[in-house]
């Protein structure tokens, strides 16, 4: 049997809404694991890409510096690193903050909101420092595939990873290009 | 005796006086175009209809055809630079589109859709840019405008109104409100004008009818931008002539 494709995937400033599209392909998951390995990943709760992988999976944008971090962590281990879903693309919903000043979200969030108690902005150094924009995954590091949906449609992610595995262009076809 | 021109080596009929989009799109062959419209009159601005004649780049929507000219369009070349010429007006704006009630029924994402674009290629700038919700029945949402200027000739041209201008210079340039406070609700705009029904985004809207289809049903679900356009320019094409 041929060695089996090693993909690892993570969510960074997403909803898991990608990983989710991921789940609805179904019954042909049986498929995939047949031929897939899965490294870093939500679905089995590994922390840290262990080994170099074939195929990266990025669901979200980037929006504090942890998310910098892993997304480097994706780039040096991943062969293939693919932003899946509008988030990872443009920057998606969370980059409608993008609009107000860092210091006005979190005013809004944590001192004038409705029903706050001891209102403060939390400083706890264990919570990752947010940047200043929540930025698409390109603006950091180079992206080889987008797959754009939000979420991706399973079949839209189904099709990617069959083209991909048998060696040919995974540019999706225009009946699965979506960006809602 | 019809005169013709080739679009891509197909021979294509045109009547004197017509564009080579206008003859091309009667003939049924779809050139993309944001700023365009059959019923105003063209703006030449998104730069997507271009086409090479003898070498040259023409916007195909104000380029008279002429008898026996060889225009290139459907090219590997030419789709690339549209591609990335959407990408631009993506990245330049704030497109949120699974947040925007506009979404599958937008035209500006249709043309993505149709061009091929798959990611936004280029630095997403973020502008800063107003928006006005001062109208009880239209929203205007800055963020989502293409400073196409459907809208300015469609409230001068058709609406008899004159509501839009465009207002500052390059990157900077916004679409203004012709009113004493420069908001909406002073103008004379009105949730039927064409103005409002012809913005090719999410720009121009009217208010309490957003998400009224559901997904799988709004406008570019069913089809593609391309059938549909071509439909309508017939269907306009039988009724005017």
């Amino acid at each position: 049997m041929a060695e089996k494709l090693k993909v690892a995937t993570c969510s960074l400033a997403g909803c898991f809404g990608c990983h989710m599209s991921l789940l609805d392909i179904d019954e042909r998951l049986l498929d995939l694991l047949e031929v897939v390995e899965f490294d870093r990943s939500p679905i089995n709760d590994i922390k840290h890409i262990s080994q170099p992988v074939d195929l990266g999976l990025i669901e979200g944008g980037v929006c504090n510096a942890e998310n910098v971090h892993v997304l480097h962590e994706f780039r040096k281990m991943c062969k293939i690193l693919v932003a899946v879903g509008e988030c990872g693309i443009t920057g998606g919903l969370p980059s409608m903050r993008n609009s107000f000043t860092l210091k006005e979200c979190l005013e809004e969030a944590f001192v004038r909101g409705v029903g706050t108690e001891n209102a403060h902005i939390p400083d706890d150094p264990e919570i990752p420092l947010l940047l200043d924009k929540v930025r698409p995954l390109h603006h950091i590091v180079k992206i080889d595939y987008f797959l754009p949906g939000c979420p991706p449609s399973a079949d839209a992610l189904w099709y990617f990873l069959t083209e991909l595995m048998a060696g040919n262009d995974p540019s999706l076809p225009q009946e699965l290009i979506h960006f809602d | 005796m019809t005169s013709s021109f080739f679009l891509d080596g197909k021979e294509i009929p045109f009547k004197e006086g017509q564009t080579v989009l206008q003859a091309a799109m009667g003939a049924g062959q779809y050139i993309p175009h944001l700023c365009w419209r059959p019923e105003l009159e063209p703006h030449s601005s998104c730069r997507l209809c271009i086409v090479i004649i003898s070498g040259k780049p023409f916007s195909s929507c104000t380029q008279p055809a002429m008898e026996g000219q060889k225009v290139e369009c459907n090219t590997p070349k030419l789709n690339a630079m549209r591609r990335a010429v959407t990408q631009l007006l993506f990245v330049e704006g704030n497109h949120y589109c699974p947040s925007c009630e506009e979404s599958g029924n937008c035209k500006l994402q249709a043309t993505a859709y149709h061009v091929g674009m798959q990611d936004s290629h280029f630095p997403h700038q973020f502008p800063i840019r107003e928006r006005d919700s001062s109208h009880p029945r239209v929203n205007l949402d800055r963020d989502r405008c293409i400073r196409c200027e459907t809208c300015v000739r469609a409230s001068r041209e058709l609406d008899g109104k004159n509501v839009f201008a465009i207002h500052g210079r390059g990157i900077k340039s916004r679409l203004a409100v012709n009113s004493p406070t420069s908001l909406l609700k002073d103008s004379g705009i009105s949730p039927d004008d064409m103005a409002v029904k012809l913005c090719p985004t999410g720009a121009l809207t009217v208010k309490r009818v957003g998400f009224e289809w559901p997904i799988g049903q709004r406008i570019y679900d069913k089809e593609s931008l391309a059938t549909i356009e071509l439909r309508e320019y017939a269907n306009q094409e039988a009724v005017h002539g």
